[in-house]
């Protein structure tokens, strides 16, 4: 069994590196690439705060064997903020409607209404819910964290009409 | 969010606050949402080891060998290390506040008592390595019987599965935590009414989305640095210093930002054994629980049988409260034998009960050690009070607002640990719960105060 | 075939501060030579919040703005003792750590004001925006900036403070239980709103409307957070979890979160809450402790509103379908 070179487009960015056979997309992204926003939770796809988007899609990554997703495109929490000093909507979001507790969750559930606000721009509550249905908090009781993303939701549209549903 | 009802209590609210009751954002919620938080497991060192334990299959057994060569033989694998490895093996956890005796081994030596309990650690330089080698450690067993309940737990016939050969804590010699306040027994007498009832919990995980794990370093300076997600820094190193035999200011622990706890963090197991690992190898070392170990290995909050037998008069007056409460703690007294006082001092609840006596009984059986959880000693005990005072209210037919109001606490009264009330405010919250929910109370209850206490009753 | 509505009330206490005391707590304040604030502890946030509220407490009593405090922590080289984050103690004991600190930095950093501006200090007042002036006199005073470089180049004064609280230890008789085991007791009544489906023994929280008497909000936006995380808890730990599902049979625990069942982000209840404060005497402005008890009341509220709503009586944590199913089955005299 040995070692393999991997290349993915994380964050925009082109990142080669070597993997032992077996190595998950979290091991990769925490261990060889050192972006440690991607959280650990159970390694078993139960709890969701590893949740990545994968060529547009989000997944947990602690289920993802990383070598045959050679040359996808993989988006980290690392990767959201617009700027140095500028948040993107979401971000705010959780921050002004108090959406963090402990912050463990916050990972997976930023990058799972990402996903969900990409490919609907307009959710409904019960959408919200369906996207983050497998991502677990333990402090919140989610309801601060379906307003925030609804409330990003609305920024962002407002933000961009012509992109509104 | 929440209305403030500042015309509560409004002469005792003092100066106004300019900070303090104001809603700032709160510091750590930026580098939350740019991941940019650093939580233990952030950290990293080359060259660091990982730590699996080897787990007992059994509640309860000898253990008559354990055969590490083919752990060994596994590549990567670096060590494996069993209690003779431990320079003081025996410890419990709150012997920083006197509890004794030492009841737990970091690593047992002859015995196991619970399903799951570590038995052996595996170090290796991945944690696949650890893994495999920790799934080849053969360790041979001869069963002993298990005790599951806690009522048979304390039974005199039941084999003790403690070396101070008794099945639950001593509380200055006496089997349970007292409380003993006026004559239960003499009240029950002339009770109207006499109704008791039997409730029971099961244990719950405190299921921090983060695990507990700890990574240990060897600086150059001899000591060693505890990146650490416990609750309590000093706890957990003042315990360490004691097992390891080492002085306390060879230690340093370093945290403070944890993932969610709930009381689950504060048991102090990984961080002993990693790093004793760390300083036999001289490596670093992590020691992070699996969701697994998480689920059925760490402390959950113990399960709970409650039985409470109440004296209670026509007119809603509780005269008698009689508590025989046992708490499971499980294989180890970890933070069961305080936890178990509290729930005896939380007792009757927050009403004003003349008569109170509680037995509080912290049992050891062969499961899974319970310990610390959010409400810890009160969570179940307030399920069981509060569903007994329900069925009192509709047994005498009294709406359960006015029933909670008629038998408040209130500032001035003796509670049953015989502490004076003062600050109390049981009465408006369940005024102002009823009047918010929609509930219409008597004058009676509307103009009852938990400043003072109507002279004649009703 | 129905789905039974009920309600049902229930209403705690809860302690504020380690059973029995005897839990110091130690706080460090220094000021920075350009007027930062930076509070030194060795207390763990587990998420609910122990920074802000830090930071909050050092600036009421400093007389700065929230901006200007920066928290420390945590680390055993750098941090004074701190018992720990549990038993609802943190605010409690730290925030009065950092009263008690920030009073003695307070006092050097007025003296050193006073010296400044050639006034006497007890004429002095800070304005909470960066500040210090006499008292009707906002234009003749000295910002912190050029207080803290004063001090610090000038004066050759550190302005700093040390704080620590502790409730002494109280021994509990063994005979009696008389003891003294708490700081403070907050307060709480919840109701709740329930359907049962009287065909599956599914319970639905539809709401629960919460009262707490907490002594001071101290945040109230996280007030707000433990309220409602703490109400789901409550939900989860009524209906939902345990590691051991036959207890006390060992077997079927669950080993992870697929397993391990709580309430998921479509299983909410409309919640309506309401803060009451009675300040705590001995309280960091009269804080009691709001982060465990959240889950207490909410959990024999939908009990008791179970038992309102369909006549099944449960005494046993959780509340599964399976129970209330057997319950039902024995109210109708079916078999179980």
């Amino acid at each position: 069994m040995r070692p393999s070179i991997v290349s993915l487009e994380v964050n925009g960015s082109h990142r080669d590196f070597l993997v032992q056979p077996g190595t998950t997309l979290l091991a990769a992204l925490r261990e060889a690439l050192g972006l440690t926003a991607t959280r650990k939770g159970c390694e078993t796809g139960s709890c969701g705060a590893c949740t990545v988007i994968l060529d547009g899609e989000p997944v947990m990554s602690c289920l993802c064997l990383v070598e045959p997703l050679d040359g996808a495109r993989v988006e980290t929490l690392e990767g959201v903020a617009t700027g140095p000093d500028e948040l993107h909507p979401l971000q705010q979001a959780f921050i002004d409607g108090f959406a963090t507790q402990c912050g463990f969750c916050t990972a997976g559930m930023i990058m799972a209404a990402k996903a969900l606000l990409a490919r609907n721009p307009s959710p409904c509550r019960e959408d919200v819910i369906v996207a983050i249905s497998g991502n677990v908090c333990r402090c919140t009781g989610y309801a601060a964290i379906i307003d925030a993303i609804l409330e990003a939701a609305a920024d962002l549209r407002a933000a961009r009409p012509s992109r509104a549903a | 969010m929440e209305e403030i009802l500042t015309h509560f209590f409004a002469d005792e609210r003092g100066e106004p606050l300019k900070v303090v009751g104001t809603t700032v954002e709160r510091s750590d919620a930026r580098g939350h949402v740019t991941g940019r938080t650093q939580f233990y497991e952030d950290v990293s060192f080359p060259g660091m080891l990982h730590l699996k334990m080897v787990r007992s299959t059994r509640h309860h057994a000898l253990i008559k060998h354990i055969d590490a060569r083919d752990a060994l033989a596994v590549p990567g694998v670096v060590r494996v290390l069993t209690h003779k490895d431990v320079p003081h093996n025996w410890y419990t956890i709150l012997r920083l506040i006197g509890v004794e005796p030492n009841d737990e081994p970091v690593l047992p030596e002859d015995r196991v008592l619970f399903l799951g309990e570590q038995i052996c650690a595996v170090l290796a330089e991945t944690l696949a390595a650890a893994e495999e080698g920790a799934s080849k450690v053969v360790v041979e067993y001869e069963d002993l019987p298990a005790v599951f309940d806690v009522e048979e737990a304390v039974k005199p016939e039941t084999p003790a599965i403690k070396p101070h050969g008794k099945n639950y804590f001593v509380y200055e010699g006496h089997h349970c935590r007292r409380i003993r306040f006026g004559d239960v027994e003499e009240a029950f007498s002339t009770a109207d009414h006499v109704v008791e009832h039997r409730y029971q919990s099961a244990p719950i995980e405190h299921a921090p989305t983060e695990t507990t794990g700890c990574i240990v370093k060897p600086e150059g300076s001899g000591r060693f640095t505890v990146y650490s997600n416990t609750q309590a820094l000093f706890f957990t190193l003042d315990n360490m210093a004691l097992i390891l035999g080492l002085p306390f200011g060879k230690l340093r622990l370093v945290g403070g930002t944890v993932g969610g706890g709930f009381g689950g963090k504060v048991d102090v197991i990984v961080e002993p054994i990693a790093t004793l690992a760390a300083m036999l190898t001289g490596k670093p070392v992590k020691y992070a629980y699996s969701r697994h170990e998480e689920m059925q290995v760490s402390s959950p909050r113990a399960a709970e049988r409650i039985i409470i037998k109440d004296g209670v008069m026509a007119d809603g007056r509780i005269v008698a409260r009689k508590v025989t409460l046992y708490v499971d703690a499980g294989a180890y007294s970890r933070h069961s034998p305080y936890g178990t006082t509290k729930a005896a001092a939380h007792m009757p609840g927050p009403y004003a009960i003349p008569n109170v006596h509680v037995d509080a009984h912290c049992v050891y059986t062969n499961r899974t050690p319970s310990s610390a959880m959010r409400g810890f000693g009160v969570t179940i005990g307030d399920f069981d009070l509060e569903v007994q005072m329900d069925r009192l209210a509709r047994m005498l037919g009294i709406d359960p607002f006015e029933f909670r109001l008629i038998n408040a606490y209130r500032d001035g009264d003796m509670k049953a640990h015989r502490k004076i009330v003062e600050g109390a405010a049981l009465v408006e919250v369940v005024q102002e719960a009823a009047r918010i929910s929609g509930r219409t109370l008597p004058d009676r209850f509307t103009q009852m105060s938990s400043l003072t206490r109507e002279t004649a009753h009703g | 075939m129905a789905r039974l509505r009920g309600r049902g009330m229930a209403s705690v206490n809860y302690p504020t501060g380690m059973n029995l005391g005897g839990d110091p707590s130690q706080a460090l304040i220094h000021a920075t030579t350009t007027g930062s604030f930076v509070i030194s502890l060795s207390s763990v946030d587990l998420g609910q919040g122990l920074k802000t509220i830090m930071a909050q407490i050092a600036a009421e009593t400093l007389g700065v703005p929230y901006g200007n405090v920066m928290v420390d922590t945590a680390d055993t080289d750098t941090g004074p003792h701190c018992m720990g984050t549990f038993a609802s103690r943190a605010t409690h004991r730290v925030g009065n750590a950092v009263i008690m600190a920030a009073k003695e930095a307070r006092e050097v950093m007025m003296q050193v004001a006073a010296d400044e501006l050639e006034v006497d200090p007890d004429d002095l007042t800070s304005d909470g925006e960066g500040r210090i002036h006499v008292v009707g006199s906002p234009e003749k005073g000295i910002g912190l900036v050029e207080l803290a470089l004063a001090a610090h180049f000038k004066h050759g004064r550190t302005i700093s403070g040390r704080g620590i609280y502790m409730k002494p230890k109280s021994d509990v008789d063994p005979e009696t239980g008389r003891m003294d085991p708490d700081s403070a007791q907050a307060h709480a009544c919840t109701v709740a709103e329930v359907e049962v489906d009287d065909e599956t023994g599914e319970v639905f929280v539809l709401k629960l409307t919460n009262v707490y008497e907490i002594g001071r909000a101290m945040n109230p936006a996280m007030a707000h957070q433990q309220i409602v995380g703490g109400a789901w808890m409550g939900i989860s730990h009524a209906l939902y979890e345990t590691t051991e599902p036959y207890y006390p049979d060992r077997s079927h625990g669950p080993t992870d979160f697929a397993g391990y069942l709580m309430p998921g982000p479509g299983d909410l209840a409309e919640m309506r809450s309401a803060i009451i404060e009675r300040p705590a005497k001995n309280g960091p402005y009269g804080a009691k402790g709001i982060g465990e008890m959240t889950a207490n009341s909410p959990i024999p509220a939908i009990a008791n509103a179970i038992f309102d709503a369909c006549g099944v009586r449960v005494d046993e944590m959780p509340i599964t379908p399976e129970r209330v199913l057997r319950g039902l089955d024995a109210l109708r005299g079916t078999p179980a």
